[in-house]
Order: structure tokens, then sequence, then C-alpha cells
């Protein structure tokens, strides 16, 4: 069995002379995809339009539902192809393609045609009215609707080839990945932290990671749960590499020498500082977090304000207005939540004050940063230094 | 180091059960419903196996049924029976201290229709008889008990609680748990009043996967699992050769040289308890003498969660469970701990220590110098 896909992508189109590149970019995560299931596929450019070709032991669900994860991808047309012929044939494949798709004939159509191909000898609404006119004789339950029809059938006559298509099913939108650049995604094991990077990630920027670990307080099993989390925002994304810092002693040093009150806002600074540092190291040109406005302590937009002053880079905050039946929606889409909700501590809530700070001052805890200037810079560098590097891959 | 205190999770395999397996697997792998020798060959290991454990009961052979594991075996004899006996009775007892594959199978039951009495236990763990003659009426059909607690080694006194049932309801049916006490007591069902009685190998330095089912001759029980008949159609499924074989040889084992194996366990835990004396801020939980069992000891710590400390030791490579590791995954804190009146502060801070018979003292000396050394910096960092 041999099935060809009709690829649409919308945004790639208006990108000019980058076009080209935008579309290599597509067809080259497209190839790479598809290289991972059963069968045997072709990916081509031909004029303007990417197509798919699948042969051999393909499973048709699993073609569009691994299309379906590429960025870039607007809309994904089983298509019948067929090399150029003339109208007869045209209107053969045409009752044919209808015949199969549709056991119930009783919907309203439309047909519409784009001829490329000036050569042939029939213009686009002679080509609609004639097929409309076959169609109607060959299955009298069919009716023309031009307004609003229920079934779209599009018949494009290209120079050498002949496409056939009435099924349209949506992709994921956004940019092909790796097109856009690279950022930092500071990631827990909780429900936000994957969608703020999926959702980045959407824009075409390739994903660099970081988590915190604090054993003995979060167990390794927290740590396998944020690989797990990883390796499913990869689906999407493509391959992240993943640093593992373990947070313990900095965290315990906070701890001892500040005030308790205002131990988890010094901890997401020296987060944001840490995540920082790596995305320099590796030219990523932002960090990217999960954080949603008022959600907790840390995120009210008082903590948000000290937070964010400790970095130069750009914070991309995706989910900053969302409510979280939203963001848990999209979680689910993605296929991420239920690893989430894993009952795992992460290393945030552990020593977390009854009433931590909800509205501190940059300057109220830059003073009691100063507590910690005897040691912490050795304690950051050894972090850095003792890290561990997990490249993730779907 | 390394000290593995963690053996009523499971054990390590033994040699002897490993070469076994091996040789069952890789030159006598011949399926024993077969009709040619290579079949006779492989059946020969599940006799003998069979042969090896009923010994070890003073049983017959033929009451043995081997099954995937312990989980397996409680359910079979539950529903097994209550099933087969529906008619004499709706009635089926257990104890607020089972194990999930006992307490869980009972809830089902009481989703199917069957009323169900759950019996609470005293302070050390042991099954209330007073309680449990309360209950007992013309309608019962089965008591199930566990012989020792997973979660703090408490020891059911069995011959009691059979007299106490069969006293005042001669045709109920007593089924055993005794995954935690199979090797590490001598155990006569016939004499103990047992009619059913679980076990699994993989607690006793056995393989992972296989189990089995004491079934008194003449009891009324119905398989649960339906298929080609084997085991006089009691269990069907391909038998596992292998895990047979493995288990009848780690039985064997178990059993052999029995008294000095289970005074050395005795000993360490003894050990182990003392030493624990030098550790600030610690209680057992549970008896602690022979009354008890010899390989488990629940310790709760003053001021520490259990699940920071139990990383905390597995990073200096000693492992442990807290609580039972069979519910330390569920958000639900134990139900032995509140079953024997154990704190609410404690709940969360309570650690299994369980040994074998191949730990050493030297495990036990280095898990506590650990403990001293941990317990002070875990108890200066707490959440506020």
């Amino acid at each position: 069995m041999v099935q060809v896909f009709l690829i649409k992508y919308a945004e790639i189109a208006i990108k000019g002379k980058n076009r080209y590149l935008f579309e290599d970019a597509l067809v080259r995560q497209m190839r790479r995809a598809l290289y991972k299931i059963d069968g045997q596929f072709k990916v081509f450019k031909e004029s303007g339009r990417v197509y798919v070709k699948a042969e051999a032991h393909f499973d048709y669900d699993e073609v569009v539902d691994c299309l379906q994860k590429i960025f870039g991808i607007v809309a994904i047309c089983p298509i019948v192809q067929k090399a150029k012929m003339n109208f007869e044939e045209l209107k053969k494949e045409v009752l044919a393609h209808i015949d199969s798709e549709y056991p119930d004939k009783n919907f309203t159509f439309k047909v519409f045609t784009r001829r490329v191909d000036k050569s042939f000898p029939m213009e686009s609404n002679d080509v609609n009215a004639a097929l409309g006119e076959a169609i109607l004789e060959a299955f009298p339950e069919t009716k023309v609707d031009v307004h609003d029809p229920e079934v779209k059938i599009n018949v494009e006559l290209r120079p050498t080839l002949v496409n056939i298509y009435s099924k349209s099913i949506p992709g994921q939108g956004g940019m092909p990945a790796g097109t856009a650049g690279k950022a930092t995604l500071l990631l827990s094991g909780g429900i936000d932290s994957p969608v703020a990077g999926y959702m980045i990630a959407k824009r075409g920027v390739t994903l660099d990671a970081v988590y915190f670990h604090a054993p003995p307080y979060t167990s390794e099993r927290a740590k396998e749960k944020v690989v797990d989390l990883a390796k499913l925002v990869a689906v999407y994304t493509g391959p992240i590499r993943l640093h593992v810092i373990n947070f313990t002693d900095i965290q315990l040093y906070i701890y001892d020498q500040c005030p308790h009150d205002e131990l988890t806002i010094i901890m997401r600074r020296y987060m944001m500082r840490i995540a920082e540092m790596i995305a320099r190291e590796s030219d990523s040109l932002g960090l990217i977090t999960g954080e949603s406005l008022g959600q907790v302590a840390s995120q009210t937009i008082q903590s948000l304000a000290v937070t964010n002053e400790v970095c130069t880079l750009p914070v991309y905050r995706p989910l900053i207005a969302f409510d979280k039946d939203d963001i848990v929606k999209i979680a689910k889409k993605i296929n991420t939540f239920e690893t989430s909700i894993l009952p795992y501590e992460d290393c945030c809530t552990i020593f977390v004050a009854k009433h931590p700070v909800t509205k501190p001052i940059v300057k109220a805890i830059a003073k009691s940063e100063e507590n910690l200037a005897e040691k912490i810079d050795e304690m950051v560098a050894r972090a850095l230094e003792t890290r561990e590097i997990i490249d993730v891959e779907a | 180091m390394e000290a593995y205190l963690d053996n009523s999770a499971t054990t390590r395999v033994l040699d002897s059960v490993k070469e076994i397996m091996i040789k069952t697997m890789t030159e006598d792998y011949g399926n024993p419903s077969s009709l040619h020798r290579k079949g006779v060959d492989a059946e020969h290991y599940v006799k003998a196996a069979r042969e090896e454990i009923a010994r070890t009961l003073k049983a017959k052979p033929a009451e043995i049924i081997f099954t995937s594991g312990g989980t397996e075996s409680n359910n079979m004899a539950i529903i097994g029976t209550a099933l087969a006996n529906r008619r004499r009775g709706n009635h089926i007892i257990t104890s607020t201290i089972e194990h999930a594959s006992v307490y869980n199978v009972f809830g089902f039951l009481e989703e199917e229709g069957f009323r169900v009495s759950y019996v609470p236990v005293d302070e050390h763990g042991h099954l209330r008889i007073d309680e449990l003659e309360k209950v007992l009426d013309d309608e019962t059909i089965l008591v199930s008990v566990m012989y020792v607690n997973n979660e703090i080694g408490s020891v059911n006194p069995i011959g009691e609680i059979s007299k106490a049932v069969k006293t005042k309801c001669p045709r109920a049916l007593i089924h055993v748990d005794a995954i935690q006490a199979y090797g590490k007591f001598r155990i006569c069902p016939k004499q103990q009043g047992i009619d059913l009685l679980s076990v699994s190998a993989h607690k006793i330095h056995g393989p992972k996967g296989i189990g089995f089912l004491y079934v008194k001759e003449g009891t009324k029980i119905r398989p649960i699992l339906y298929g080609g008949g084997q085991q006089k159609g009691m269990r069907s499924g391909t038998d596992n050769v292998p895990g047979a074989a493995g288990l009848g040889v780690a039985a064997r084992e178990m059993y052999y040289d029995f008294d000095k194996k289970a005074d050395y366990l005795y000993h360490i835990k003894e050990t182990f308890i003392r030493r624990l004396g030098e550790v600030e801020g610690t209680r057992v939980n549970g008896l602690t003498g022979r009354d008890s069992a010899p390989h488990v000891v629940s310790v709760s710590f003053d001021g520490v969660r259990s699940e920071v400390l139990l990383h905390a030791l597995e990073d200096k490579g000693v492992y442990v469970s807290s609580g039972s590791a069979c519910s330390s995954n569920h958000p639900a804190v134990s139900g032995t701990l509140k079953g024997i009146g154990v704190e609410k502060e404690y709940l969360d801070a309570t650690l299994r220590f369980s040994f074998s018979i191949f730990t050493t003292e030297e495990e036990i000396d280095y898990a506590i110098d650990c403990l001293k050394a941990l317990l002070p910096v875990l108890r200066r960092y707490r959440r506020m």
C-alpha cells in the first residue's frame, strides 16, 4: 500500500528569502521523526509543496500521529497522487476517491481546482463544473453547496502531478524545530515547566534544560521523573541536553544564613543565576520558566521582579497569564500531565516556610544574600562543576 | 561499604538457586506438559521442588500449588475459597493490618456482595482474639490473617487463632499469609490448624515471579485462572519450571540447619537493637524478643522524615524501606503503624530495617554509624 500526504505549512511561507531554510528544517524534522516508526517514507519537496510518501508496512494512524507532533506543520492531507492525466482519467480518479472515502454519500460538496499546469486544456472553473456534474450523476444523494460545503474536494493540476484530496488533519502549527536559536529551560518535576518548554520550542527554539536536584531531600526517582518529562517534551522539540545540578549544599547554606521566610525567593535567585551561567556557556540566548503570575508565593509580581533582577538574559515565561486549568489542558495534550503529577517532592518545597514572603523587596533580599558572601561563589562553582549532563532523546 | 537491610522487600538469590534456574532455562528447558522426554525431564524438577517444599511443611506434595508469587497466592486463597463456599455462608474475616494483597482482595469481595469484618490488633500488632470471637458467626466461611507482619515483624498466635475459629465455626477455613514467615519459623499447617498458606520465593533467596499456595487436602476451593488445566486444573498456565526449581532449592536451603539460621538472625536483630540504643531519639515499634520475627525491626526517629533519612542512608550505601516497601509508594501512611497506635508524628518518621542470613555484624555497625552521623544534620534542617 502507498499513501501520499500533502504537508501544509503557513508561517514558513511568509519568511521571504529564508523560506528554503525553514522548508529544509521542516523536511529534516519530518525525516528524523519518521525514521523512528515502522515503514518506508520519502519526504520530498516539489514546486513549493512538501510531501510524504509512505510505503510498505506502515500504520496510517501512527504516521499521522507522528506528523501531528512536528512543529511547523499546519495540516496533513492524505492525498491521491497520480502522474499528469487528461480530464476523463481525472474524473475516474475523483469518483473513485469519493466512493472509497465516503461510504455514506449523503453530504454537500464543492470542487476546488487549482490549475498550476496551464497546459491543461480546461480552466479551473470549467473543471469544477464538469467534476461537480459527474459527482452528482454518479452519487445522486450528494448535493452541491458552494458556500459552506461539508466536503471540499481539492484537485491540483500540477506540471507533472495530479493531487486529489478532501481531508485535512490539523497539525501542531508553529515553526520547525531548530530554526530559532537556543534557550535554557528551568525544568522541575511539576506541571508547568514542561508546558513552558514545549510552547517556546514550538516557535522553533532548541531547548537545553536545568534541573535542581536536592538529595537526600529529593529522591533518585524524582530525578528520573524529570528525565522522563524531558523525554516527553523531546518528542516535540527534538533532543534536550539536561543539566542536573546538585543544589543541596546551597540550599542548606541559605537555610543557615538567611531568614526562613526568604528562603524560597533567595533559592529561586540562585537557580536563575546558575541557569544563566549554564545558558551562557552553551550559547543559549534566553531562559524559560513555567512561572504563572500569582500561582505561588514565589510567583507574585513582586517576587518575579526580585528573581528577574539577577538575570541579564531575557526570561521567557510563556505561561505568565495562564490559569492553572489552561496549563493542565496543554499538559494533557502533550502527554506530560500523568508524569508531572507523580508524587515526588521537588526541591522548592522541602524547606518551604509556612508563611514565605509574598512581597519581597530587592534591596532587603540582596541584603540577606550578603550573609552568603563567604562561601556561596565557591558553592555555585562546585555545583556547576559536579553537574550531571544527560542527553535526552524521545 | 554497602549494607542491604531491606530483606523484607526482597532478597539476593542463592547461587545454588541461580544454577538450577540456568540449567532449567538452557538445558532442561522442556515444557512439562509435553509428552516427550524433554517434557518429562522438566517435569522432574517441578516434582522435586514440590516434594522439597512439602517436606518443609510436613505436608503432602499434592497440597502445594505453584503460583506467580505472594499476591497470586493470597488472591487465589481468598477469592477461590470465598467463591467455592459461598452457598455455605457470605461472611469473611480479616485483620486491619494485612498486606495490600489481602486487604484489597477483601475490598473486592465486599464490592461483590460479601460481608467483611476487619478485626483490630493490640499494641504489639497481634490479632485481638476476643474481638475475633465477637464477629465469628454461622455465616463465616473464611478467616485470613498474616503470620508475620511485614512492617513491624509482629507474630500472630496462629494456633490460638485457628482454635478460636474452629471452636465456634468448625467449617470456616483459615488462610495464613506466611510470606514474611516462611523460612523464618517452623510451620506445620496440620498442627497449627491452617487450611491455606501463602508463600513467596523472592523473600527467601529464591527468584521473583514464583510462589506457592498450600491448600490442605479436601479444602473446597476454585481456581482463579482457567486454561490448559495444569496443576490438576487448579492453576492453569505452563509450569514455571525455572521458578519452581529455584523455589524448591531455596526452601530446602532455608530449612537446612534451621535452628542455627534462626539463632543467627535473632543475634543480628538483637545486635542491631542494642546498638540502636546508642542513637539518640529513636524508638523501636513492636516487640523485639524471640516473640517477634527475627528479621524485621521498625524504628521511629524523632524529628526526621523517613523518606529523607532513607535517601540519606541510600547515599551511604545503606538500603532500607520506609514503613513497608509495598506501601511506600502510596501517599497513604502505614495501616500497620496506625493499627498498633503509633503516634501521628512518627507515622511519617519510621523506617524498616530487615535482615537475612547474609547480613553481617559489620553491616549493622556501618548502618548504625551512618545513622549517628546523619541524624544530627538532618534534624537541624527541617520544614518550618
